[in-house]
């Protein structure tokens, strides 16, 4: 194994939540960081004079454990998803943040939630096994259901939007990660990525989207490629649809369960995994590879990141600084540096 | 759930219990760092009470202590445990209540992996699978009805 030539500098510690942070995420500016987890609060931290503070506290929203929050890519609102089964809508305001509107619908935990690129459509998803694509309408105020998707066999752990076209990702307990595109108005299911051994915790598109990483259970990083009708390679695909296939399977790096997974957009591309061994890791694709079957190599490797598991990771939108959050309580901020 | 159904096994075999621990002097000196040993776990786990029985876990040689590994260095606890029959119905509530005992009894940074014993269920892969997601167990200890089942098999 190459050396790993970067390195994790730790330039936050930032706590306050009770029990578990299950997970973080920044605005699209980059200014503000959201957190939530198993005290049923969401922590809103931001920059003052140099020191990451606290600065402001949602409560009341959710009867349980809030599992994940995301922002709208224009900033002004945050979604919610809980195990109470609801999704809430918050408006931020000057000083605080509403919440205006409370998405019923999931039989049981809602596991995550998305935004399309143009903030019109919301996707969440949950342990009755379905993902949900909501229509926003009115400003942000109405939220319609657009589409009940039953392709899972199991738990929906996570979904993420594809970064420029409405084209929606899910992962699953049952090991596989689903394709979803609109056809004739209505959502469907166009390919089913098989290939992970274990419960896919998490996935994230590459800056163009024609990639996509995934990490799992079976404690494999997988990375994902997509190949449209009439590809020079001759991948067989099915109508106007593309085809994607496994190109990389990244193995050895962790002990444990994988719970996350980010594909930065900056100008590096690094993507960076969380784990139940308490570690982060940074990889990165060798420049002299060959796109069909790419190289990643692990370019810093933060041991004891967290005291307990790492449940959740966030590229900054602009820099390349990272925030995890972990089981032991603490969201953490760290810079990567080039050694 | 364990009440309104007819039991599993209605007439399970019984154990002999294992004897009390024996404290040794190094034990009671407080200036010896004591490492957490397989001994210790397997009795945060022996008292447990089978959800259907009113008989430990030991009793029904669920759990036995050569089936507990403890790697305190690495911060590792494994435990295997047999459920009574193989189409036990109980497995997940007696997994998850072992589980619950050694997340509150045992210091934050261990790792605990709870198991069927191989070959010991015909549900044994997806019962492990179940145990071993942190989320569902956190969304089922947050159910109010299973958590009074869990804390019944926990009182001693």
């Amino acid at each position: 194994m190459a050396k790993e030539y970067g390195m994790l500098e730790n330039i936050a510690s930032l706590e306050g939540h009770d029990g578990s942070v299950w997970c973080v995420a920044w605005n699209p500016s980059g200014s503000l960081l959201s957190s939530c987890g198993s005290d049923k609060k969401i922590r809103i931290w931001g920059k003052e004079d140099k020191e990451w503070i606290c600065k402001t506290i949602l409560t009341d929203a959710h009867e349980r454990t809030i599992r994940s929050v995301s922002w709208s890519p224009c900033g002004h609102f945050l979604a919610s998803t809980s195990f109470d089964a609801t999704t809430c809508v918050w408006r931020k305001n000057e000083k605080e943040f509403d919440c205006i509107a409370t998405l019923e619908g999931h039989e049981n935990e809602v596991k995550a939630v998305s935004w399309s690129r143009n903030g019109q459509l919301l996707a969440t998803c949950g342990r009755d096994k379905s993902v949900w694509i909501w229509e926003v309408q009115d400003d942000g105020e109405e939220y319609e259901c657009a589409s009940v998707l039953n392709s899972h066999s199991q738990d929906v752990k996570c979904v993420r939007w594809h970064p420029e076209k409405e084209l929606l990702a899910s992962c699953s307990y049952d090991d596989t990660i689903k394709l979803y595109c609109e056809d004739d108005d209505d959502w469907v299911c166009f390919d089913t990525l098989e290939g992970h051994k274990s419960t896919v915790w998490s996935l994230s598109f590459d800056k163009r989207g024609d990639r996509l990483v995934s990490c799992s259970d079976d404690k494999t990083v997988k990375i994902w490629k997509s190949y449209p009708p009439n590809n020079k390679e001759g991948i067989h695909t099915n109508g106007k649809d593309p085809k994607w296939k496994c190109v990389c399977t990244l193995t050895g790096y962790h002990e444990r369960t994988i719970y996350d997974v980010d594909w930065s957009h900056g100008s590096r591309e690094l993507i960076a995994t969380a784990s139940g061994d308490d570690c982060i890791n940074i990889f990165e694709q060798d420049n002299v590879t060959d796109e069909n079957q790419p190289s990643f190599m692990l370019i810093a490797k933060q041991d004891k990141a967290h005291e307990q598991d790492v449940n959740s990771i966030s590229w900054h939108p602009l820099y390349n600084i990272l925030a995890s959050a972990s089981d032991d309580g603490i969201v953490k901020l760290w810079r990567f540096v080039e050694t | 759930m364990a009440s309104v159904r007819g039991l599993d096994n209605s007439n399970p075999e019984i154990h002999q219990k294992a004897n009390e621990r024996e404290l040794l002097p190094e034990e009671e000196d407080d200036e010896v760092v004591d490492k957490i040993d397989q001994r210790e776990v397997f009795d945060l786990v022996r008292t447990i009470n089978d959800p259907e029985h009113p008989l430990t876990l030991e009793e029904l040689n669920v759990v036995e202590e050569a089936l507990v590994k403890v790697d305190d260095d690495n911060n590792m606890i494994y435990i295997n445990f047999t459920p009574t029959i193989p189409h036990c119905s109980m497995a997940t509530l007696i997994g998850l209540a072992i589980r619950v005992k050694l997340l509150r009894s045992l210091p934050e940074r261990f790792k605990v992996d709870v198991a069927i014993t191989p070959g010991s269920h015909a549900s044994e892969h997806a019962v492990n699978k179940q145990l071993a997601d942190k989320e569902r167990v956190a969304a089922a200890l947050e159910n109010s009805h299973l958590l009074k089942v869990v804390n019944q098999c926990l009182s001693s």
